[in-house]
């Protein structure tokens, strides 16, 4: 086969590409957004909180190890297991897997960097700031402490009136948005950014796992993020949507709760499931047998996980025959975590499992995530469920699926992968860090499904001494105290071998098949392989020597910044050559100031807060202003013949697609405030508006309706101004583009104005709230184009916006015919809808 | 606008008394014989557990437990054993189980079978759970408040015949109707021994029955994480023979008894002057409190405080000295103040309650 570029390349090229990628030294660093660092800083942060929270799971067992025991009071021991569950759940278990596909995935696809470094940078620092925050409150004795899943009305202001609660809703709901920010990254880089050839069936499977993980944040999040919305204004406003006595309604917040929370699991689960299908096929030196079918089981896994959360809601007494389905639906879904199984069996016994550290992580993950797995169908059967939900039984069923089916593919990808970033991790120290691992877990949690059968409720910082439940107890606190010992022997091997960022490398250490193993440095491979298979370093002769000495596509920095491959999301065919940003400030400091808004405004200290707020906003927008590039650059050649263009917009672009996923995140926002909406309404029927509280007269929805569409029709009258070029349209674009403004704040203003005079109060009844939930919601839209068009008008101002030039604008009026899309939807369900049932 | 005729009733148990096993039941003599001390936790041990069953509904949940267990233990050691075969066995043994072939029998062929079995069989135990109710049967409703349950007989019309707290009492064999709210936050009614669990939820109504299959007492906790002492909400169902519950329910509908010594009086005085009143009601005095347990046959009770100590005299004098050190963050305040003589008094005389 011809290779693309012929060698020896010039002198200096290397060195250029080395440069432009070289990572900022010294403190500096903090302004890195290469995925290489960022992703490092990421899982560094991720195993932290893993630590911290383990660290409140050893106090917990320590007050548990003998009946009424006297090492922590009750509050402390509430607060203990809310942050428990939340920082395992919010702060470790989802950022890491995020921070591995960061890491991994412009590896495993040859790219030099994912699509938004600058994004990515944002998601971590955000979330290394407000995590950090978040966590300090357990010191302070302001933890929040209703328990991970925050029911309500526990979690009202009746019950909880300090700032506890509202440090969880507003903590987690911003932590949530840095997740979805990474999910947004991870689509774009899976299906856009991949080595000429890797089309979908050559496509890794971890890479698949991570897209449909991230589809799943997208569709699943915005539940929490709005129930995390409604109870915050609940309790900052006293908008009823919980309370029972004003016709709110606490089953609301399960609903919604597991929405998310149990497609979270799979959220966790699907990743390592990837990491999994990777590492065995290498351990064993086999390709993964049937690689169709565990895709499959993927996509089945993620879209069956919709349809189970009411199994945590088994007990509440909804109606039988709705049980049943979710019953049927849970035990179904164990079907493709079942194909995934024995797809990894088939591949270690075609092949030869060599036995180091990872493969022994492996084989304990098969181990748990079995019996977690098994118990999981138990608990599925509802009447088996009565008896053990909320007891010892599920605290162990959880811990098995989560340990065997996330912490112990981690502890396989951390053995595994180090040698990409590092070194080497001690085969010796690894076998006795699995070792005690694998005997703690079995020995805490094997114990705990008896100790929940013999009728021990979980969430009890006491229990009396003759129940049976002492031994039980007592066993497994030893065996967390022999996890803990595990996992401080893997942090003093990772202490004393990991040193990341530098340059020498074992190389493929595993001999494996894939990507990641090529050589490389911060800007991954040297030149682009071309993928003829899925195990390209097995099946393509001298690929990694080719890609080394620069054979490949894109061999240096031809535009003389940082770049990357654009490709088409199906068949990986070179689309554009995408320049992507380097180090920068700026989305530190939005990051910060992000965090610092939510933080701030926990605390009561509201000005600050705005203030924050206010610089967050900016630092987003210094931190945009330069990524429109110049679309004049001339096309360049990347080898082979393919020559580039450098500038792409429209449904080729990545900003397209990046624009296209938050457009699903918002629209999942709102289909779940429509659930909403319509499930407060079975519950007050009879009465939906209440009394008092009228519908307004048809003019103001009427006049909204009008509004919203002028506005959007000043918005697509200015894009064909825009499209004249030339410059002869600018004045009319940017009058028409400011014009737009008034006219979607009007249509906002007359729904709101409408609802008032009409009696409508947010306070007084569900009805109000949910309605004026509406607003807020749509509120946040409004807020958004209000900056966003001065901004797009500022950039024509800048000469930074013509007719081709014009991915700003795209993107502003995008957001804005959602925005209109959504309003109008939403005016006629609050308008129409009870004048059609009433 | 509130939901009550839209109606979340369900309704899962019922069945006739089961087979009398000779199975270890704590009598309440036990329990006043550990409570001498007082200020200490008891319970009584093997009677909250979902193991050591003693009325249908909770023997059948348990039968299912007992065969899915032993399917899982099966699959189990099926997959385990496969995967040790795969890794250790010589490779042309092992040749079979490195195709596709196994991927579709053990991923898809068998958990389809599997899992429909088991559905079968699930569900058939639901609709054994669920039969027609008895006309005419008991109702019983309990409202879960933090961190106490607050128990209502019903008649057939739904007024109340007798109010109690933190002990619900059954005659044995006939399926009773639980009627559970909330007061404030979400609770879940749970007597492992006797049945699955069923939350109570503010706004919301939700209702079940089941029997006891013998008498006995069985230890019943609140399983739904509700604040500061959700550890400490526990309760008693006592299963009686049919013709103590009836003598034991004539009493109870009846109002308190007059103190009948003089310690006992001036323990009433006590009970009127020091405040608890305020809060706690005994039928057939001045006290009408509303806010914690009516007292008015309280020295009948297996526990006290919603299963904490043990009914007697000792503890019941702890607890008023001293409930915040007790069960730390509940509603009532440690009447510390009282002088000794009072408290024994007061204690006295709400023992004499019965």
């Amino acid at each position: 086969m011809r290779l693309p570029n012929a060698t020896p390349r010039p002198p200096g090229e290397l060195a250029e590409l080395e440069r432009i990628w070289d990572r900022p030294r010294g403190w500096r660093i903090i302004s890195a957004v290469n995925n290489n660092i960022i992703g490092i800083f990421y899982v560094g942060t991720a195993l932290l909180f893993f630590v911290l929270a383990g660290i409140l799971a050893l106090v917990m067992r320590t007050q548990l190890a003998v009946p009424n025991g006297g090492f922590v009071g009750h509050d402390l021991y509430n607060q203990l297991f809310t942050m428990h569950g939340t920082v395992m759940m919010f702060l470790f278990a989802v950022p890491v897997v995020e921070a591995l596909g960061v890491y991994l995935l412009p590896n495993l696809q040859a790219a030099r960097d994912l699509p938004f470094p600058r994004l990515s940078a944002y998601a971590f620092w955000a979330y290394f700031v407000g995590g950090l925050v978040f966590f300090t409150s357990i010191f302070f004795d302001v933890a929040p402490r209703a328990g991970w899943f925050m029911y309500p009305p526990l979690s009202s202001t009746e019950y909880e009136p300090g700032i506890s609660a509202d440090f969880w809703l507003l903590g987690i709901g911003f932590i949530e948005i840095s997740a979805i920010a990474g999910a947004v990254e991870i689509v774009v880089g899976v299906l856009k950014t991949r080595a000429p050839g890797q089309g979908l069936d050559k496509l890794p499977v971890y890479s698949w796992a991570m897209l449909v993980f991230a589809a799943m944040i997208i569709f699943a999040f915005p539940a929490v993020i709005l129930c995390t919305l409604l109870l915050e204004l609940e309790r900052a406003f006293d908008w009823p949507f919980f309370i029972a006595e004003r016709g709110g309604d606490p089953l609301l917040w399960q609903h919604l709760f597991w929405f998310f929370g149990h497609p979270e699991v799979y959220i966790i689960f699907l990743p390592a499931a990837g990491m999994v299908s990777m590492i065995v096929p290498s351990m064993a030196q086999s390709p993964l047998v049937g690689y169709r079918l565990v895709v499959l089981a993927i996509l089945g896994t993620g879209f069956l996980s919709f349809g189970l959360w009411v199994h945590h809601m088994f007990t509440t007494g909804l109606p039988e025959l709705s049980l049943s389905f979710f019953s049927a639906a849970s035990m179904a879904v164990s079907i493709p975590s079942g194909i995934q199984v024995f797809a990894w069996i088939a591949t270690i016994a075609r092949g030869k499992m060599r036995l180091h550290t990872p493969a022994l992580f492996i084989l304990g993950f098969l181990f748990i995530f079995t019996l977690g797995g098994l118990t999981g169908v138990m608990v599925a059967m509802m009447p088996f469920d009565w008896q053990v939900h909320d007891t010892y039984f599920v605290v162990a069923h959880f811990h098995y699926v989560l340990i065997g089916g996330m912490v112990f593919p981690l502890f396989a990808a951390f053995y595994y992968w180090a040698p990409t970033a590092s070194v080497r991790m001690s085969e010796t120290i690894g076998r006795w860090v699995f070792a005690l691992i694998f005997v703690g877990v079995n020995v805490t949690f094997f114990t705990m499904h008896i100790t929940g059968l013999r009728g021990m409720p979980r969430r009890v910082w006491t229990y009396p001494d003759d129940l049976g439940w002492n031994t039980l107890n007592a066993v497994s606190t030893g065996g967390a105290f022999v996890i803990a010992a595990g996992v401080a022997l893997f942090l003093f091997d990772l202490a004393r071998r990991f040193r990341p960022f530098r340059t020498e490398q074992p190389g493929n250490v595993w001999n494996a098949g894939t990507l990641e193993w090529l050589p490389s440095g911060n800007y991954q491979t040297r030149s682009v392989p071309i993928v003829t298979s899925r195990e390209p370093l097995w099946d393509q002769p001298n690929l990694a020597e080719d890609v080394k000495e620069g054979r490949y596509y894109l061999p240096g920095a031809p535009t003389g910044g940082r770049e990357t491959i654009v490709t088409s999301p199906i068949r990986a065919e070179p689309q554009y050559l995408l320049r992507i940003p380097g180090p920068a400030w700026s989305p530190v400091l939005a990051a910060i100031f992000t965090a610092g808004f939510f933080l701030l405004l926990t605390v009561k200290l509201v000005p600050l807060s705005v203030l924050s707020g206010v610089l967050a906003v900016a630092f987003v927008l210094v931190w945009v202003w330069d990524t429109d590039p110049d679309p004049d650059h001339p096309p360049v050649a990347i080898g082979g013949g393919i020559v580039l263009p450098v500038y792409a917009t429209g449904p080729v672009s990545h900003a397209w697609w990046a624009m296209v996923v938050l457009m699903l995140v918002g629209g999942s926002l709102f289909a779940c405030t429509v659930f909403s909406y319509l499930f407060l309404w079975l519950g007050n029927a009879e009465a939906w508006p209440p009394p008092g509280a009228g519908l307004p007269h048809p003019a103001w929805p009427a006049g909204a309706v009008l509004l919203y569409l002028a506005g959007a029709g000043a918005v697509l009258l200015a894009g064909s101004f825009l499209a004249r070029g030339g410059g002869a349209g600018n004045w009319p674009f940017r009058i028409l583009l400011v014009l737009a403004v008034p006219l979607l704040v009007a249509a906002f203003g007359a729904d709101l104005l409408g609802l008032w005079r009409a009696g409508v109060r947010p306070s007084e009844t569900s009805y109000g709230a949910i309605v004026f939930g509406f607003a807020v919601i749509q509120g946040l839209y409004v807020a958004a184009l209000v900056v966003m068009a001065p901004y797009t008008v500022a950039r024509s101002f800048a000469g930074l916006l013509d007719a081709r030039r014009r991915v700003t604008f795209d993107n502003t009026r995008m957001l804005w015919l959602y925005a209109v899309a959504q309003g109008l939807i939403a005016l006629a369900l609050v308008h129409l809808f009870p004048r059609l049932v009433g | 606008m509130r939901r009550g005729a839209l109606g979340n009733r369900f309704v899962r148990t019922s069945g006739r008394g089961a087979g009398a096993g000779a199975r270890r039941v704590v009598k309440p003599r036990r329990l006043l014989a550990l409570g001498a001390l007082g200020g200490t936790l008891q319970g009584c041990a093997g009677v909250q557990s979902a193991l050591d069953t003693a009325g249908p509904h909770a023997d059948r949940v348990a039968a299912l437990g007992w065969a899915m267990f032993a399917a899982a233990a099966a699959i189990f050691l099926l997959v385990l054993a496969l995967a040790l075969f795969a890794v250790f066995a010589r490779p042309e043994r092992r040749r079979w189980l490195g195709g596709r072939v196994v991927v579709i029998a053990g991923g898809v062929a068998f958990p389809v079978i599997a899992l429909s079995a088991l559905l079968v069989f699930g569900l058939s135990t639901l609709r054994a759970l669920d039969p027609p109710p008895a006309p005419g049967g008991i109702r019983i409703e309990v409202t879960g408040r933090q961190w106490w349950w607050e128990v209502r007989y019903l008649d057939a019309e739904g007024g109340t015949i007798a109010i109690s707290a933190n002990e619900v009492r059954m005659p044995v064999g006939v399926p009773v109707e639980f009627v559970l709210k909330s007061a404030d936050v979400i609770h879940s009614f749970w007597v492992p021994s006797l049945a699955g669990k069923l939350d109570m939820i503010p706004g919301r109504v939700n209702s079940y029955r089941f029997a006891a299959g013998r008498p006995g007492i069985y230890r019943g906790q609140c399983a739904e994480y509700c604040g500061a002492e959700h550890a400490l909400m526990a309760f008693f169902a006592v299963a009686m023979e049919p013709a103590a519950f009836r003598d034991w329910m004539a009493r109870e509908r009846g109002p308190a008894a007059a103190p009948g010594d003089a310690a006992a009086r001036r323990g009433a005085e006590v009970f009127l002057n020091a405040g608890c009143a305020a809060c706690h009601t005994i039928r057939g005095t001045e006290a009408k409190g509303a806010i914690g347990p009516d007292l008015t046959h309280v020295g009948g009770r297996v526990s006290l405080a919603a299963g904490t100590l043990p009914n007697n005299i000792g503890s019941m004098e702890g607890w008023i000295a001293s409930s915040q050190h007790i069960k730390p963050g509940n509603f009532m305040p440690s009447f510390d103040v009282l002088s000794s003589e009072d408290l024994v008094a007061v204690a006295a005389y709400l023992e004499s309650l019965r």
